[in-house]
């Protein structure tokens, strides 16, 4: 990907926020079938498909630098987003290491990553960004090496601490959650953090969930996808927040729907990190309108038959109450009802 | 599970029983940092079967160069160690798998007490890398049998200063685990790895003296045990397999091309739990994982040190 183009865009405000054919092309699609079940479904972190959001473990896009800075923006405004305890300090220093290496390797173009010993140079191209620090010397850096990578990293991340027979959410820079979150207080453990899910709370799936990231190994990240809706292309949809954004819910119409309706998908990722042995939980966010989503009739039918059987639980959880009806009826005209083969791609 | 190809670099005869081996991976890459109590899975290809044994990193975190394992050369055991200590020469190669920590420092503990028997000592080696990092408090007790038997006791010394107690069994010197764990501010950890009769005595004591549950922490990877032939049944795979004296049940799976999962490989880590379905016989359970009443249920068995005297045992796999 060596002709990256970042967009000027903007995901508050005047939500100029679009995708790209190429983009497009490219979205995490969550359905291979008609039918929506909650599951765990993870899999391996490993790469597939060039040019796929899969194809390396951070994947940089077209809406980085526009993200980047919507990312700062919320920090600036509610500086609580980023947190940290202070035994987190290796790692910070392990998701720097991993992130700067994975990106630096993987788009040389745009980062790159000298080392003279534990003296590091990082430059990032896109943003404009050129420090050199001492790796694993906290005074070297002007912030945190967590909230230094972090905000040079599209989506949401959090440091799990593994002891006493859980994890703890000991660090978070968390500013493009969807309707979980970071209200979420440094240090809850993974009990209380998942408690509200409906669905999954029987006692078995996250318990399974627990067992799987505390056997998590180094060198094997695995992955799953996640989705929601969110009316405009907003990033930041935090429950602090919802004054700013939850009464868009109410503004869609069936003349709007195709522009104001998105599709939110989620990638998270897990890694081990060696030097801390705690664990990265990566969420990355992709957007994409209605109207974007149905230059795939493909995408725009199999959705339809996703809403149209969504259980109304799911629904209520997923904060989709007030739009939904019209998302469907939006989506119906895709939707001749003849069969379509299992799988996500566009075509 | 992602494996590495090693070659051994160096050896050394640290103690008449103790051999520290020095490897180096085959594609001259670096290897991953990792977290001080890693241990790391060594296969082994003994007369056409596979072995697999657990050995604690002790080097430095730091140094991606090399790998160090140190390995006690139980006479008794299924052949692993001896294996280790007599056909492995400089230049042999190995597989290993990538490192995993059960073992791994309470970052929230404001002082940590080590307590190591033996060829305990080794995960603690790296421990300390992180420990004296950190700048965390701590104290490490060191007890072996007699001067010619204390590994790496010297080097210790010298790297912990006052912070290490040495204690030679055959000189006398006894560790009084009571006064120790009975005289330390709240907030304190302990860790023990050593020979189970140790491991025992630190844990009942420190329960006796009401130190909190989670932060008492033991390692101790039991050799897999032989015993007798015994036969299973396999419901999913619809077969069935006859697991020799002197191959563990997991190993006996993995021959015949079922792979339940494992990563610790001596019964502390809990991943290759299996369901038992139907049993008329009997299982001994040398694990540390499952909960006294699991074991009395006899309706799961781990695979990688438990084994049964039965003629019918239908596990779900
Ligand atoms: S592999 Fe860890 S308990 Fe069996």
């Amino acid at each position: 990907m060596g002709c990256l183009a970042f967009k000027k865009e903007t995901f508050r405000d005047d939500y100029t926020y679009r995708n790209s054919p190429e983009a497009i092309h490219r979205f995490p699609f969550p359905f291979p079938e008609d039918k929506y079940m909650y599951s765990v479904n993870i899999e391996p972190h490993v790469s597939i498909k060039p040019g796929s959001v899969f194809e390396f473990p951070f994947d940089i896009d077209e809406h980085y630098v526009a993200e980047c800075q919507d990312k700062a923006i919320t920090l600036a405004k509610d500086p609580g987003r980023y947190a940290v305890l202070p035994h987190m300090m290796d790692a910070q220093w392990d998701v720097l290491e991993l992130i700067m290496e994975s990106l630096s390797r993987d788009y040389p173009d745009q980062f790159k990553l000298t080392k003279d010993g534990n003296r590091w140079t990082w430059h990032n191209l896109p943003l404009g960004i050129q420090d050199t620090f001492t790796f694993g010397d906290r005074s070297t850096m002007a912030m945190d090496p967590f909230e230094y990578i972090g905000r040079q990293t599209q989506g949401d991340f959090v440091l799990l601490d593994q002891r006493e027979g859980t994890l703890f959410a000991d660090a978070g820079c968390i500013t493009s959650q969807a309707d979980w979150s970071l209200a979420f207080d440094v240090g809850m453990s993974w009990h209380q953090w998942h408690a509200p899910v409906p669905r999954a709370t029987e006692i078995g799936v996250m318990d399974r969930a627990l067992k799987f990231m505390m056997n998590l190994q180094l060198g094997s990240p695995v992955r799953r996808l996640n989705w929601t809706m969110t009316i405009n292309p907003r990033l930041d949809t935090s429950p602090e927040n919802y004054p700013q954004w939850g009464t868009d819910r109410n503004t869609v119409t069936p003349e709007n729907a195709g522009d104001k309706i998105h599709l939110r998908v989620e990638l998270q990722t897990l890694f081990r990190l060696p030097r801390s042995n705690g664990i990265v939980f990566s969420i990355r966010c992709y957007l994409i309108s209605l109207n974007e989503l149905a230059t795939y009739p493909r995408w725009a039918k199999r959705f339809h038959r996703i809403l149209r059987e969504l259980h109304p639980d799911l629904i209520e959880y997923k904060g989709l109450t007030k739009f939904h009806q019209i998302a469907v009826d939006w989506l119906a005209r895709f939707d001749d009802g003849a069969a379509l083969e299992i799988g996500t791609q566009p075509e | 599970m992602s494996t590495l190809n090693v070659r051994v670099a160096a050896i050394e005869q640290v103690t008449p029983l103790v051999k520290h081996f020095t490897l180096m991976r085959e594609d001259g890459q670096h290897f991953p940092t990792f977290s001080g109590g890693s241990h790391v899975v060594v296969a082994m290809d003994i007369n056409g079967r596979t072995h697999r044994n657990a050995y604690s990193l002790m080097g430095s975190p730091d140094d991606t160069e090399a790998y160090h394992i140190s390995v006690r050369r139980q006479e008794h055991s299924r052949g692993g160690s001896v294996f280790m200590h007599d056909n492995v020469v400089e230049g042999s190669q190995l597989q290993i798998t990538m490192p995993v920590n059960l073992f791994s420092l309470s970052k929230m503990g404001r002082k940590h007490i080590l307590i190591a028997g033996g060829i305990g000592i080794t995960p603690f080696m790296s421990q300390l890398h992180d420990i004296q990092r950190n700048g965390y408090n701590y104290e490490l007790h060191y007890a072996f049998r007699s001067l010619e038997h204390g590994a790496f006791s010297d080097q210790l010394k010298a790297r912990c200063g006052n912070h290490a107690h040495i204690y030679v069994d055959r000189l006398g010197q006894k560790l009084d685990l009571r006064e120790l764990l009975g005289s330390q501010p709240l907030g304190t950890h302990v860790y023990v790895c050593g020979p189970s009769s140790m491991v025992t005595a630190v844990l009942e004591t420190a329960r006796e003296l009401g130190w909190p549950e989670n932060h008492i922490h033991s390692e101790q990877f039991t050799a897999p045990p032989m015993g007798d032939a015994f036969t299973v049944q396999l419901a999913k795979s619809k077969t069935e397999i006859t697991v020799p004296n002197d191959i563990t049940l997991l190993e006996a799976l993995e021959t015949a091309g079922v792979n339940p999962d494992s990563l610790c490989r001596g019964g502390a880590c809990g991943r290759c739990e299996l369901d038992v379905l139907e049993l008329d016989g009997e299982i001994f359970h040398h694990d540390h994982y499952l909960s006294d009443a699991e074991k009395a249920s006899n309706r799961k068995i781990m695979p990688c040190v438990s084994r049964a005297r039965c003629t019918h045992m239908l596990l779900d796999i």
